[in-house]
């Protein structure tokens, strides 16, 4: 990986924070919704991590990375069933342990027919494996059960040491523990030489092989040891959630972990993660606020492959050499200024999204739509005139304040060559 | 009715039955392979020159049929004719030179990428404005006429219509990529696409008119599918891994190949969903049954047509694992 | 005598109808610097890529010291010690240039497929990338990424990923290419120094430099070798002043 945060240093202290963090969230945040929230981003950032040891390390484009997430939770609670039916004598704690193999298995099986290929051809064929087992999942009611799922009851196993997984915190410090495990894991795997090798193949899978290694089973590796972890994230979902239905293992599933990854960052281990709290956070807040919240999701999608293709860590790593040489103010005012206007652009853009959604979803309601601290009329002309004009000027500034910040950049970059860039 | 002729009538009438279900079953393929080729044939232009799978491409048949829809009912099928593929020609065209071109430098993954994104703002916008049940786009009323009987059972006039229209813009296509010189660059991209840039300075151009005219076309099989089929939210989803497969099997960048894969994936998968056979069934005509439970008895009951939606993707991994250059094509995909 | 370490055997190639390679045999004995010199589209990285297993032949057998490797996937034939280097710079430009060595150093290291040990843990590995940083001279750009050294780096590192390994069979493919008569000179001795006690096959444009430090040259054209010999013998070929050296005084 090309991940350079900053000093060993300060990454040991940030990543130990993180992980004190973790731990005390729970006392520092009491309520039980919250508890239930960050269940959900732990299993989400092992589930992202688990994708980016194929898309960021082995440069493999996945659009079926959910089916062993899926499958593995669908074991999984086959698996409690079975503990609960005392035809198993192991812990519910290790069930992960065991979903993480289920994924592994899965990911041999499937990676041999897909990891011969990369790039463009690697993506369709597991975009057909994923739809094949989605499709399968349907049909084979037995062990997937339909439409309407799976459910197992995670307390029913015998208490291990005390821990029988009753209460949400017990089953929160079980995510933590997993995910911290897996996340040492995975970073480990970047530093050894298969973990090497597979970033050399993402760069030049033909030269690899004149190096000595078959690029093909280097991918097939990384295939099914990404495959384990995501494993270990259905596990936990299982043991969470206590259902799993065929929307797990959907390709919408998939799709949403790609999105995740990207927007955080593919380039670099901490990548996953910052996507996987923002996009969990904003899908918690903003689905309760709009309905087009997946619209928006799919706009800052498509402006961070255009715009800003290293994700947010990009965005971080690049400011870390001027703030290190102590002239990361020098951007700020230029920043303000773009900011601004670019603020204003999104909130034009945003009132006619939302205006426009009014109009064709809440027409029942009446023209009124609260939009920010405004009630706004969409009855009204002036309102979509209003509304038009604050985008256009928006756009308008922020195309002739960007090159403000542009020149703020090369000035940076002029000041200190090769250092900042 | 003597009662001698009974059961040669019955089989009269059975043969009868299975000809006629034949004979629309095959129409009806070969009038979904004609859809099918229409936005097949832009993808697989698009992929075969510039290396990129839109995977928008069954977003934008979305979009035009929704916008066939809309169009339709406030001014009329024939403008919607016009105006949908127009206006989805003009989006694919700048979506080619604002977007694609840009992300281009970060390779290939970065292009599908984009386009995945795309997709994804499609469907979801689609799902706002028109809801997320579909829509009741209706046969426009002066084609809503049983054009002639086929046995007994009359065949709509507008699936003929259909049928017409594709052909015309199958022989359309073909003239252009002959005749024209931009059909000559195109045409020269797809054999050699690596030494593309060496063919002149307008190569840029002729990617976003590609781009654009396969958003154009996609919208007009929209217009045009979208009420034989449900307009629907969905519509999209199923499609896209079905045009990937017409593409593989076609082999890259190739038309020809591109209308034979049509018309097999149409055919075997409308034949498919009319056999309500399963393995059980199969069993009890081989003389024994099979008492398994779990899993192998799902698999057991499980009908051709029940499978009939995953046939395409089974074609399509069968296709990119054991022949990735297609049956027609000349290099892998 | 000792035993050839390469031997081409009426080696083919044909791209569709051209036929690029026709039937080459060649013999390169062990520890010799052997160059393979012909005009612009003469065949001689086609001729590298049918050795190293980037394209198979179509005709004909490669063996190394002696066991058959033609039709073997490029990397099976690097872990029967072949390496080589690219016309065209082919490396890792998403890692560091110590990061590019440590890869190229890794599987003959015997390291392979291990996934439960630190790389940078490797005392064995280690010692090898810093030498090998040593011999290109590339220790003060150790965590440059290579995407983004100069083209005379980016050859240096090239030469530096095909010997790092070890292994006793080397061809390079145009190592100057590109290069100044100040950055030719310095290749010259680098790729001196490090194929010592090598095998060495080369292709060259730079006549000088061909002459000083081949042991034997070959002499391709259209696909064909039309003599090999020891730089006087070539120089004297009546065959080769007019196939070859004729057109390179008034070409260039
Ligand atoms: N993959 C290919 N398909 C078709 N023709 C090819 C292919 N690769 C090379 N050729 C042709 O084979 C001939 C020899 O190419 P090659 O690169 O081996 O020449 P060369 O001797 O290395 O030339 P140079 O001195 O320019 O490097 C050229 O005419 C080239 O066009
Ligand atoms: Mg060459």
């Amino acid at each position: 990986m090309t991940s350079t945060f900053t000093s060993r240093h300060t990454g040991r202290i940030v990543w130990a924070a993180a992980i004190v963090l973790a731990l005390l969230l729970p006392e520092l945040v009491a309520s039980k919704t919250a508890l239930t929230k960050m269940c959900l981003i732990g299993i989400t950032i092992v589930f992202a991590l688990s994708y980016n040891v194929l898309l960021g390390q082995t440069g493999l484009l996945s659009f079926g990375h959910a089916v062993y997430f899926g499958l593995s939770g669908f074991t999984a609670i086959h698996l409690i069933n079975l503990i609960g039916q005392h035809q198993l004598p192991i812990p519910v704690l290790l069930v992960p342990l065991f979903a993480g193999i289920t994924g592994a298995f899965f990911g041999l099986l499937f990676g041999v027919l897909s990891t011969r290929r990369h790039g463009t051809a690697f993506a369709m064929i597991s975009l057909a494996i994923a739809e094949l087992v989605a499709a399968s999942s349907l049909i084979l009611e037995s062990f997937f059960g339909g439409e309407s799922g799976i459910t197992t009851d995670r307390s029913n196993g015998p208490a291990f040491f005390g821990i029988d997984l009753a209460s949400q915190l017990q089953v929160y410090y079980l995510i933590v523990g997993w995910g911290v495990l897996s996340a040492i894991a995975m970073y480990a795997y970047t530093r050894t030489p298969l973990g090497r090798m597979a970033a050399a193949v993402r760069d030049n899978p033909e030269r690899a092989e004149f190096i000595g290694y078959s690029s093909r089973m280097v991918r097939l590796l990384s295939f099914i040891i990404s495959a384990f972890f995501a494993g270990i994230a259905g596990g936990l979902a299982a043991i969470n959630y206590e259902i799993m239905t065929a929307t797990n293992l959907s390709t919408a599933a998939s799709g949403s972990v790609l999105i995740m990854v990207y927007i955080g960052g593919a380039g670099f281990f901490y990548g996953p993660i910052i996507g996987a709290i923002l996009i969990s956070l904003i899908q918690l807040s903003l689905s309760d606020i709009t309905p087009a919240w997946l619209l928006y999701l799919g706009l800052l999608f498509v402006v961070t492959v255009l715009f800003a293709p290293a994700g947010i860590a990009g965005l971080v790593e690049r400011h870390i050499p001027p703030l290190r040489a102590g002239m990361l103010h020098r951007l700020i005012p230029p920043y303000l200024l773009s900011g601004g206007a670019g603020l204003v652009f999104a909130a034009g853009v945003i009132a006619l999204l939302e205006m426009n959604y009014h109009i064709t979803l809440n027409a029942h309601e009446g023209p009124l739509l609260g939009l920010f601290w405004m009630k706004v009329d969409t009855g009204q002309p002036m309102a979509w005139v209003a509304a038009i004009i604050v985008t256009l000027v928006g756009f308008y500034l922020f195309r002739r304040t960007w090159p403000i910040v542009a020149n703020a950049w090369n000035d940076l970059d002029s000041r200190q060559p090769g250092d900042l860039r | 009715m003597a009662t001698s002729v009974a059961p040669l009538l019955c089989c009269y009438a059975w043969t009868k039955t299975l000809l006629e279900q034949l004979a629309i079953s095959t129409l009806n393929g070969v009038i979904y392979g004609m859809l099918l080729f229409m936005l097949a044939s832009g993808l697989t232009l698009i992929f075969g020159m510039m290396g990129v799978l839109n995977l928008a491409h069954a977003a934008m048949y979305m979009l035009g049929a929704y916008l066939g829809y809309q169009i339709s009912k406030t001014l009329g099928f024939l403008p919607a004719l016009i105006l949908a593929p127009l206006a989805l020609g003009i989006g694919g065209a700048l979506l080619e030179r604002y977007g694609l071109r840009r992300v281009h430098q970060h390779g290939h993954v970065s292009e599908l990428l984009f386009t995945f994104g795309i997709a994804f703002m499609i469907q979801e916008a689609v799902q706002m404005i028109w809801g997320r049940i579909g829509v009741p786009y209706r046969i426009p009323s002066a084609l809503d006429f049983p054009l002639f009987r086929l046995f007994s059972t009359p065949y709509p006039a507008y699936r003929i219509f259909v049928l017409l229209l594709a052909i015309a813009i199958f022989f359309g296509l073909f003239a252009a990529l002959s005749r024209t010189r931009i059909g000559l660059i195109i045409r020269a991209a797809l054999t050699h696409p690596g030494m593309v840039s060496m063919l002149g300075h307008d190569v840029p151009r002729v990617f976003m008119l590609v781009f654009g005219a396969g958003a154009g076309l996609a919208g007009l099989a929209g217009v045009i599918g979208g009420p034989i089929f449900v307009t629907s939210p969905s519509m999209a989803g199923a499609l896209g891994a079905i045009l990937f497969t017409v593409v593989v099997i076609g082999g890259l960048g190739s038309l020809p190949g591109a209308l034979l894969a049509s018309l097999l994936v149409g055919l075997v998968q409308t034949f498919a969903v009319v056999i309500d056979v399963s393995l059980d069934d199969v069993f009890k005509i081989a003389g024994f049954t099979a008492a398994s439970t779990g899993v192998f008895s799902d698999i057991r009951h499980t009908t051709v047509a029940q499978i009939a939606p995953i046939l395409p993707y089974l074609m399509l991994l069968v296709m990119l694992v054991v022949r990735p250059r297609g049956l027609f094509g000349s290099r892998d995909v | 005598m000792t035993q050839p370490a390469l031997v081409l055997a009426d080696l083919r190639k044909d791209f569709g109808k051209a036929s690029i390679i026709r039937g080459v045999s060649l013999s390169v004995t062990a520890g010799e610097r052997h160059a393979i010199i012909g005009p612009n589209g003469a065949g001689k990285s086609t001729l590298f890529h049918l050795i190293s297993g980037r394209f198979p032949p179509s005709g004909g057998t490669v063996s190394l010291h002696g066991r058959d490797i033609t039709r073997r996937s490029p990397f099976a034939i690097n872990r029967q010690g072949l390496a080589r280097s690219f016309q065209v710079s082919n490396l890792f430009p998403r890692l560091s240039v110590a990061e590019n060595i440590r890869c190229a150093v890794l599987w003959s290291s015997g390291h392979r497929y291990c996934f439960w040990r630190w790389a940078d843990n490797l005392a064995d590995v280690s010692a090898r990338v810093e030498d090998v940083l040593a011999q290109i001279g590339l220790k003060q750009r150790r965590d440059v990424l290579a995407g983004v050294l100069t083209y005379a780096e980016q050859r240096a590192l090239e030469i530096g990923i095909a010997i790092a390994g070890g292994a006793d069979v080397v061809l390079l493919d145009e190592p100057t290419a590109g290069m100044s008569r100040s950055e030719t000179s310095r290749a010259i001795e680098l790729i001196r120094e490090v194929t010592v006690g090598k095998t060495l096959v080369m292709v060259e444009h730079d006549m000088s430099v061909v002459f000083d430090l081949a042991d034997r040259i070959s002499v391709l054209v259209y696909g064909e070798i039309i003599a090999t010999g020891t730089a006087a013998e070539i120089k004297a070929s009546k065959a080769v002043q007019e196939a070859y050296l004729g057109t390179v005084e008034t070409d260039d």
